[in-house]
């Protein structure tokens, strides 16, 4: 009797534990469904393997990946910032990959140098102005935005939003803790009103009249423009792009990116699903559909990422954001920025 | 004597074993976080205190203090209007008056934004007439403390509505006829007896939308206002501080706590039992005149902003975004139900274990139980789910390691990613409404009932089916609607702890949302919206049935 019940469990337990099926790999992406779910469509009508997905906050994903440590089923982590990646790296889930498609494709600063993650898609944190209001020469840097010309004429959004927690720590990297705080002061003296709301929304209060500048991701802004609502057109019609600190550093970039994880279980297949994202149709499709900048050269840009034409990036190794994140969230606290 | 003593101590003795058990499953993960406090949290602390900590507790409780005057002030009045009074409409308002429920806040939030925010169409239309620009008039903020106060009163009232008009409708009619013929006014009766009768229920109700105002998220995250929830994801993930992150925590869950027992205490040994049959239909003051356009514009009012006006947007929205609405939102409703459905059974049947188990042993081992098992619902939801995570996976590793020594195989992970995850989760969080619903409705029974049943040799377990069941009904759909609908809207546990390939509607209405793609993401909401209205008719019919059969059986 003893020996039928242990031989029903080991057999019951058999059939519950996961397959090693070679055919698939599993997805934690922080990249919304909609932003990520038509290309591993395509993925897997190429390859035939199939793609398993749980899409969810990136700091979520994160805890979820480590609490379920050596065990976890997820092969591959998907986030839409370098810091988190960063942090990931940190904590140990990730393992690193190496692979000439990856390195031939993707630039030195967009991938960790130890190859334990990888940029697919670019975009920068800009200044828009309102025509008319401002012109194009008054200002040249993120520098800039603290004096106090600005004066309640700057809309910009949380200190709670990862974009402004990176641009934030990029500054603390260019020119140092002390500066950087007085930079915050400054800016926070200089907003039109106390931030709120998304990035569009910004754009949009701009256009309203409320303040001449605002602080916006491009791929916002390039949604806006090719909206289905007129209201978006007209908004994001009203304001310009400034490429800032173009004869210094280079605007502030960020990407979002992947890494293969520690428990890696597919690890084959996540390494191809990766090199599938930086191929040249997946890199054509960020821009298209999203209006990222694609991280592999010779891709075709969008019309709306053509008009805004070629612009120097900050080549920061993006690790560096991830470092300064907790410094950056500190300071934008003392400096009152809600 | 000892004996007998001895005897019925047995016999309460799984019901003891069974809820101490139950508490301590559903306090793990509120205890793992708060553990998590315990370890030093450094210069963390420091910072908070010199910088935003004073923003946190202000901005929390002056939200706490809009929220209670907004839910009060429409549930309560609503509630009293459609119960005890006769106006044109009543009936209709009757269920459509729970309808906002059913709304996200965070979904309300995003629509009040969109169409009264300075680039919104209302603005943008006065500007236009009026040939104005911004500056040149007043208009008010929606994205402020006093909106977000507005916006969660406007989705949370439907909690104090529901439990103070199941309270009224159980109400003795003697009671209020007696205080009628000692010389008190309609408004007097109302005040100074009807209301302080169903203090239990409108404080039950009142606590709920409380909770739920702490472990906001969505709402004062998008309006740009620092509360304690925000400062513990800030803590948490901004600054990678677990430490100050739960010590943060831990001083939300020591605050309900207090407020919790600051009530008790206030009540100390009040009772609140029918001291009558309510075997007489309710007296239904016909209103006439002033009175009667009051009554239809408070109600409608609540009616308009709550739901109409938004559900409307929304449904306009959906119209012009169509194309989302695509062959997979089939399968989001059918995830959404039936989880949102079993969930609310489980969260019942456990709410009465405990509630009639602390009236059975009314001890304090027991009604602190029922207290900390109902503390998850004022904590964050991804503060629950990480509570949820970590405990789950520990076992699964450790299941896994030991059968690997064993018997060489791998379990991998048997309960983490799975849906048993997430359902415990929305336990943890959610049993608190299924279970404040039950004990009012329970408290309204008098003990005597019990004794008698009891002492005709009915067990514990007979007395609850055949005695306090059939008398709860209308508490029982109540809670197994809240939870239902709770269930249906939740969203940062569901992110992060549903399995793969596994979405629902709020999943989708939050990710397209949060992409700053609202029209796109109005088709989901509507949906939530349209299955959260199902239950909520069925559940007001019923509980008007249950008055009636009353009304009948005398």
């Amino acid at each position: 009797m003893k020996k039928i019940i242990t031989l029903g469990l080991v057999l019951a337990l058999a059939a519950i534990a996961p397959q090693a099926i070679s055919s698939e790999v599993n997805v934690y992406s922080a990249r919304k469904e909609a932003l990520i779910k038509p290309l591993l469509d395509r993925f897997t009508d190429q390859t035939g393997i199939k793609v398993n997905l749980v899409t969810g906050k990136a700091d979520a994903l994160l805890k979820r990946l480590t609490s379920e440590g050596a065990n976890s089923p997820a092969d591959l982590l998907i986030t839409t910032d370098a810091g988190r990646l960063h942090r990931a790296k940190s904590a140990g889930v990730l393992q690193p990959v190496s692979s000439t498609t990856l390195n031939n494709t993707i630039p030195v600063s967009y991938r960790d140098p130890e190859g334990y993650w990888h940029g697919l898609s670019v975009r920068a944190r800009v200044i828009t102005y309102v025509k008319g209001k401002v012109t194009p020469d008054q200002l040249a840097r993120y520098e800039d935005l603290a004096d106090a010309t600005w004066k309640g004429r700057i809309c910009i959004r949380s200190s709670g939003n990862i974009y402004n927690q990176s641009l934030v720590a990029s500054l603390l990297e260019a020119n140092g803790e002390e500066a950087t705080q007085a930079w915050a002061n400054g800016m926070v003296g200089n907003m039109a009103r106390k931030p709120k709301g998304g990035d569009r929304d910004q754009v949009k209060a701009a256009a309203a009249g409320v303040c001449d500048l605002a602080v916006v991701n491009t791929y916002y802004l390039g949604a806006m423009i090719n909206s289905d609502d007129e209201k978006q057109r007209e908004a994001a019609a009203k304001v310009a792009i400034l490429w800032p600190n173009q004869e210094g550093r280079g605007a502030h970039v960020n990407v979002s990116g992947a890494g293969v994880t520690q428990s890696a279980k597919h690890r084959e297949e996540a390494i191809r699903l990766l090199e599938f994202l930086v191929s040249e149709d997946s890199q054509a499709w960020y821009a298209r559909v999203n209006h990222e900048y694609p991280v592999r050269e010779g891709v075709e840009w969008s019309d709306t990422l053509k008009q805004w034409g070629q612009f120097k990036a900050d080549n920061l190794n993006l690790s560096r954001l991830g470092i300064n994140n907790p410094e950056a969230v500190r300071l934008m606290d003392r400096a009152g920025w809600k | 004597m000892p004996g007998r003593n001895q005897r019925i101590t047995a016999a309460l003795l799984p019901w003891r074993v069974s809820i101490v058990t139950t508490t301590l499953l559903l306090a793990l993960p509120v205890l793992v976080v708060v553990s998590y406090g315990l370890l030093p949290a450094g210069e963390v602390w420091r910072h908070l205190a010199d910088t935003v900590l004073a923003d946190y507790v202000s901005n929390s409780l002056l939200l706490m203090l809009e929220v209670a005057t907004g839910t009060l002030l429409i549930g309560v009045s609503t509630a009293w209007l459609t119960t005890m009074c006769r106006f044109p409409g009543r009936a209709l308002f009757e269920w459509a008056l729970l309808l906002p429920m059913a709304m996200p806040a965070y979904i309300i939030a995003y629509t009040y934004t969109g169409m009264f925010d300075v680039a919104g169409p209302v603005q943008s239309a006065l500007r236009e007439w009026l040939d104005l620009s911004y500056g040149d008039y007043w208009f008010p903020e929606i994205r402020s403390l006093g909106g977000a106060g507005i916006m969660l009163s406007l989705t949370l009232y439907p909690y104090v509505y529901l439990l103070s008009r199941a309270a009224f409708l159980e109400q003795s009619v003697c009671v209020l006829e007696v205080s009628r013929t000692l010389g008190n006014g309609p408004w007097q009766t109302f005040f100074r007896v009807a209301l302080p009768l169903a203090r239990p229920a409108v404080v039950a109700g009142l606590s709920l939308a409380l909770m739920e105002t702490l472990a906001d998220y969505g709402t004062v995250q998008y309006f740009g206002i620092g509360t304690f929830t925000t400062g513990i994801f800030r803590t948490w993930f901004g600054m990678d501080d677990s430490a100050a992150a739960a010590q943060l925590s831990t001083t939300l869950l020591l605050f309900v706590f207090t407020l919790v027992l600051l009530e008790r205490w206030s009540r100390r040994r009040m009772r609140y039992h029918h001291s009558s049959q309510r075997h007489q239909s309710l007296p239904g003051f016909v209103l006439r005149g002033h009175q009667k356009m009051g009554a239809i514009l408070i109600c409608s009012g609540a009616l308009f902003f709550g739901f109409l006006l938004p559900a409307g947007q929304l449904l306009f929205w959906a119209i012009e975004t169509r194309n989302m609405i695509d062959s997979s939102f089939l399968q989001l409703t059918l995830n959404t139900v039936g989880l949102a459905a079993g969930t609310a059974l489980l969260a019942l049947l456990l709410a009465l274990l405990m509630g009639y188990g602390k009236r059975l042993i009314p001890e304090r081992l027991t009604s602190a139980s029922v207290r900390i098992a109902g503390m998850g619902y004022a904590v964050p939801g991804t503060v629950i789910a990480v509570g949820v995570m970590l405990p789950l996976a520990w076992i699964d590793n450790s299941l896994d390691s030991l059968m690997r020594e064993h018997f060489g195989i791998s379990t991998g992970l048997l309960l983490s990613g799975t849906l048993i995850a997430l359902v415990f989760a929305y336990l943890v969080r959610f049993l608190a409404v299924s279970l404040q619903t039950v004990e009012a409705g329970l408290g309204k029974i008098r003990q005597t009932i019990d004794e008698s049943a009891r002492s005709l040799g009915a067990r514990p377990g007979e007395v609850l089916t055949r005695i306090h069941l059939p008398m709860l009904k209308g508490s029982l759909l109540t809670a197994l609607l809240l939870v239902f609908v709770d269930v249906m809207k939740e969203l940062p546990a569901t992110l992060v702890l549903r399995p793969f390939n596994f979405n629902t509607l709020a999943v989708r209405a939050f990710e397209l949302a949060s992409d700053e793609r609202l029209m796109d993401s109005s088709s989901a909401a509507l949906a939530i919206v349209l299955a959260g209205i199902i239950p909520v008719i069925l559940l007001s019919r019923s509980i008007r049935h249950s008055r009636a059969q009353h009304d009948l059986s005398t």
